[in-house]
């Protein structure tokens, strides 16, 4: 099997190396040859686990290793635990921590079979919407490399978009997989709050974290989702219910779907035109599917970002407290007077600028005499944005809206006004605040020798992962964007 | 006051490491005790339940919604640098708890809230066994116990109510068998706020600053801290005007004095905020109920039933009830069928002995209840000496559970004759045998009774030494 025609989506790979077409080793060795190749461009991986993907898939060629996911090569966030290798979260202070345990979607996904290939960069903390704050560098987007991929997780989306795994793992806290699936042309999903178990995911936001897929297709999506849900005891937050497959009724079109447009998000400042032309044509393309378009309001929707940049910081503020150079992790090698010194120089010198801005708001909206003006009313909005979304599900089944106001910008376009870079999340953050669930999937190109991708976001009900997904793949069924490679992969032919 | 209370849960508030300290520096942790990134607490469901029996007992108003907030301040003993705890909305609210002191009228020490919270580790300043060295160190093992921190009004006014107050306490959740409340293991802290209201001679009232002692860990200590501090206050102000100024204090044995930690205009902004990784805690009537059913009835009132139903001293009455598990053993014994004041008295002075010698609890030392109430009847019915019992016992406490008293005691010969015919012949062999003490008596000679007893007692050995008294005498013509 030549390299053009190894397989970079996930249920190919799977039936690939289910038929024997290809053994998980080659498939692995392949993948690993990719990011050899291409990997020192992109950026994608801060460390790689070459051995033990090797062993792992000699595993499932002998049949010692099985599942839903036996030999398909899948690539972490480096944000997640793993009991190999290290988990740095693209920080200096945790360069060198290596977790005595793995995260629980790790878990799953090793008994599901998976070939985990190594760790993926990210915003320092998954603090960042372009994967530039990394203490190991920017990752770079596979449509143009003068542009970010995205982020938080830029580096599993661009491993995706770069064909180099067959799906990845990201974290989304306010848009940190969907933003990046969007700007990288790829398919990616913010589970419901409580659907998946954080367990091992190191904390940024505790109320706001969700682990979801980046795949190419709603498929693989759909696949990969089935084997990241399900109970787990050691997170209170997860609910305690098996998890539906899917995938089985994945290609049945939902008859009469009803798609709310909210006329907040159409009047959103900083759309760039083209997303918004692409976003449109993708809702004709609905309604020529015979969607009714439902006109809903989510009023508060402008007090989200506001919102969501007092509730993250201060959560962050105290999650990141323990970083402390005391127990693990940086610790400066400066002579130090006493305590304090210890923990504020190990501090000052183990975060970044971007983490340091964040726990220095959260800490000062949470001060004494600044909680009621900051957190307490954030809270509030919290409360209403909910309202907003409980009150439009009462008439439609999904959301539709752009996942992110422009395609890719360039590197260091945003680094020097954070503020700009925030309203990145503008479509993404009241989904990760109301606790809901959404979708990022390719709805077209921006034109030009160096085309970027546009992705469009269905956001559902909490649990309403089956509407969502199905509602996508009806899309993805009568569009070839997925199909897509970057200059330089193969294209994908058209399916059946 | 503020009282800290070590909960004596298997695992510890928010994972499953065990709880329990001791054993080597670092050995009692997991994961989340060394909060590493990624880690999640779970809440302990016993802990909640623990402190609701502790609520509930001092009459609490029971929190039916209650959640958890984390209080932020960095120091190294504190993994996470902020602690799990209750801020606005603690599990127990307002109660009361009656102070019993001999010989005083009972006073009412009203409590303002209760609330769990996760202990921290211990920063230590030498190396184990005493070493000196140049840095801290850091043990952990305690990190993480469940802790409940009870806060009362200011009802108590002398380091004597101080200290009795906290006796109280310590027999109350002793009793609940909630905490092991041991106080040289820190299983209880206390940590008396204390002011004075000084009325000069022109009738003006002047209050002094508040002043915390913190970590206090026997109630002598207690006492003497407290009434140290109050003179201390007052000095203060006779001599400088003073009022001093709102502090924290630590106790120093060696000197018999309170030092100065830091003024508490220092203190700490926690940033309390609810956390986002646990879930609040509902508090359903059947659960209420249910724990409200395992506390049963209180020290206190069954302390009072003891005396009123068993006719027991007060003095027993209140060793008897000091621990539930006790008080049950206790009672169980008596249904089977005994004179309570004996078996009482049998517990407290023969098989507390025994349990003491084997390291193990009275009530489970290998003597079971029945074989308690059968050496009570034994002793009521003549059959066996009173001071044979402590054999008769340790017999027992090695043996099976299922062996009656009585064969024991036949078995090993303590059981006493009160057969006076057989008594009345033992008599009769021995005064033929030995004719000189009885002539002796009959001669006028008092002292002959004494020997010719003695002789008695050895020859008629497993007979009842009363009745074999009473025969003698009745021979002699004495009665």
């Amino acid at each position: 099997m030549t390299d053009m025609n190894v397989p970079d989506t996930l249920l190919a790979a799977r039936e690939a190396v289910a038929t024997k077409q290809i053994s998980a080793v080659e498939l692995t060795r392949a993948t690993l040859a990719r990011i050899e190749k291409n990997d020192p461009t992109i950026k994608a991986f801060n460390s790689l686990a070459v051995e033990r993907a090797l062993q792992q898939a000699a595993l499932v060629d002998d049949g010692q290793r099985t599942g839903p996911l036996a030999g398909v090569p899948i690539a972490l966030k480096d944000n997640l635990c793993t009991n190999w290798g290290t988990t740095t979260c693209s920080s200096k202070m945790l360069a060198n921590f290596r977790a005595p345990y793995d995260a629980h979607v790790v878990q799953k996904l090793e008994q599901a079979g998976a070939v985990f290939l190594g760790k993926t960069n990210l915003d320092e903390f998954a603090m960042g919407s372009s994967t530039e704050n990394s203490a190991f560098g920017a990752t770079r987007n596979p449509w143009d490399t003068a542009r970010v991929p995205g982020g938080s997780s830029g580096g599993s989306a661009a491993a995706v978009a770069a064909g180099l795994c067959c799906g990845a793992i990201g974290s989304d806290t306010g848009g940190s997989i969907r933003q990046p699936a969007a700007l990288c042309g790829v398919v990616g999903l913010k589970p419901t709050y409580g659907l998946v178990s954080r367990w091992g995911l190191v904390a940024f936001a505790s109320s706001l974290d969700q682990i979801g897929p980046l795949t190419w297709t709603v498929s693989d999506c759909a696949a990969l989702l089935n084997v990241l849900v399900g109970p787990d005891r050691r997170d209170s937050t997860c609910i305690d219910q098996p998890a539906p497959d899917y995938l089985a009724q994945l290609n049945q079109p939902i008859k009469g779907l009803r798609l709310g447009v909210a006329k907040e998000f159409s009047a959103a400042q900083g759309i760039d035109p083209r997303v918004q032309a692409a976003v449109n044509q993708a809702i004709q393309q609905y309604q020529a599917m015979g969607a009714e378009l439902v006109d809903i309001s989510l009023p508060h929707t402008d007090y989200g970002i506001a919102a969501y940049y007092v509730i993250a910081p201060c959560e962050a503020s105290s999650n990141l407290a323990r970083y402390d150079g005391v127990h693990f992790g940086h610790r400066t090698a400066h002579a130090v007077d006493d305590i304090v010194e210890l923990f504020s120089r190990s501090r000052a010198e183990g975060f970044g600028e971007e983490v340091k801005r964040r726990i220095m708001i959260g800490t000062y909206a949470l001060s004494s005499g600044y909680y009621d003006a900051y957190y307490n009313r954030a809270l509030k909005v919290r409360r209403l944005i909910k309202q907003d979304f409980d009150q439009a599900f009462g008439r439609c089944d999904a959301i539709i809206c752009p996942t992110s106001p422009t395609p890719a910008f360039a590197i260091g376009e945003r680094t020097s006004d954070p503020l700009s870079m925030y309203l990145a999340d503008t479509f993404t953050v009241t989904c990760n605040i109301a606790g809901i669930c959404g979708i990022s999937l390719p709805c077209g190109f921006t034109d030009g020798p160096r085309p970027l991708p546009i992705g469009l976001q269905l956001l559902g009900p909490a649990f309403g992962e089956s509407t969502i997904l199905r509602a996508a793949r009806m899309y993805e069924q009568a569009t070839d964007w997925h199909r897509r490679r970057p200059a330089g992969q193969s294209q994908v032919a058209r399916e059946g | 006051m503020e009282i800290h209370i070590q909960l004596a849960t298997e695992s510890k508030m928010f994972t499953a490491a065990r709880n329990g300290f001791g054993g080597q520096p670092n050995s009692q942790v997991d994961a989340v005790v060394l909060g590493l990134p990624g880690v999640l607490p779970v809440i302990n469901k016993k802990a909640v339940e623990y402190s609701i029996m502790v609520g509930l007992a001092l009459g609490c108003q029971i929190a039916r919604h209650t959640k958890w907030d984390r209080k932020s301040y960095y120091y190294p003993d504190l993994p996470k640098n902020y602690q799990i705890s209750q801020y606005d909305l603690p599990l127990c609210g307002e109660g009361t708890f009656d102070l019993q002191r001999a010989g005083q009228p009972a006073r009412s020490i009203r409590i303002r809230r209760a609330h769990l919270e996760e202990d921290a580790g211990k920063l230590m300043h030498e190396a184990p066994g005493g070493f000196a060295i140049d840095h801290s160190i850091v043990d952990l093992n305690r990190a993480g116990t469940p802790l409940l921190e009870i806060v009362t009004e200011p009802d108590l006014t002398s380091g004597e109510e101080v200290a009795a107050f906290g006796q109280g306490l310590q027999k109350l959740v002793q009793f609940l068998g909630i905490s092991h409340a041991q106080m040289q293991m820190g299983h209880m802290r206390f940590e008396p706020n204390i002011n004075v209201h000084i009325t000069d001679e022109h009738g003006q009232i002047h209050k002094t600053a508040i002043t915390e002692i913190k970590n206090l860990n026997s109630f002598s200590v207690l006492q003497r801290a407290t009434d140290y501090e109050v003179q201390r206050q007052i000095h203060e102000w006779i001599e400088t005007g003073s009022l001093g100024r709102k502090s924290t204090m630590g106790w120093d044995e060696a000197s018999g004095t309170t030092v100065l930690q830091r003024l508490k205009e220092e203190a700490h902004d926690y940033r309390y905020f609810p956390d986002p990784d646990l879930l609040p805690v509902e508090v359903s009537d059947e659960w209420l109920e249910e724990i409200r059913s395992r506390i049963g009835e209180l020290p206190e009132a069954r302390r009072q039933r003891f005396i009123d139903q068993f006719n027991l001293t007060p003095a027993d009455a209140e060793i008897l009830t000091g621990q539930r598990t006790l008080a049950d053993f206790f009672e169980q014994a008596v249904r089977h069928d005994g004179d309570a004041r004996r078996i009482g008295n049998l517990l407290i002075n023969v098989v507390t002995q025994i349990a003491n010698k084997l390291d193990r609890p009275a009530y489970d030392c290998g003597i079971t209840a029945l074989q308690l109430a059968q050496v009570a009847r034994l002793i009521d019915a003549d059959k066996l000496a009173a001071s044979n019992a402590l054999p008769l016992f340790e017999r027992l406490a090695g043996a099976a559970p299922d062996v009656d008293a009585e064969i024991c005691a036949t078995e090993m010969g303590l059981l006493q004759s009160s057969d006076t015919s057989a008594i009345d012949a033992a008599i009769d062999a021995l005064i033929a045998a030995n004719p000189k003490p009885l002539q002796d008596f009959k001669a006028g000679k008092q002292a002959a009774l004494g020997a010719l007893t003695g002789m008695l007692m050895r020859a008629s050995k497993g007979m009842n030494p009363k009745m074999v008294q009473q025969r003698l005498r009745e021979k002699l013509g004495m009665n």
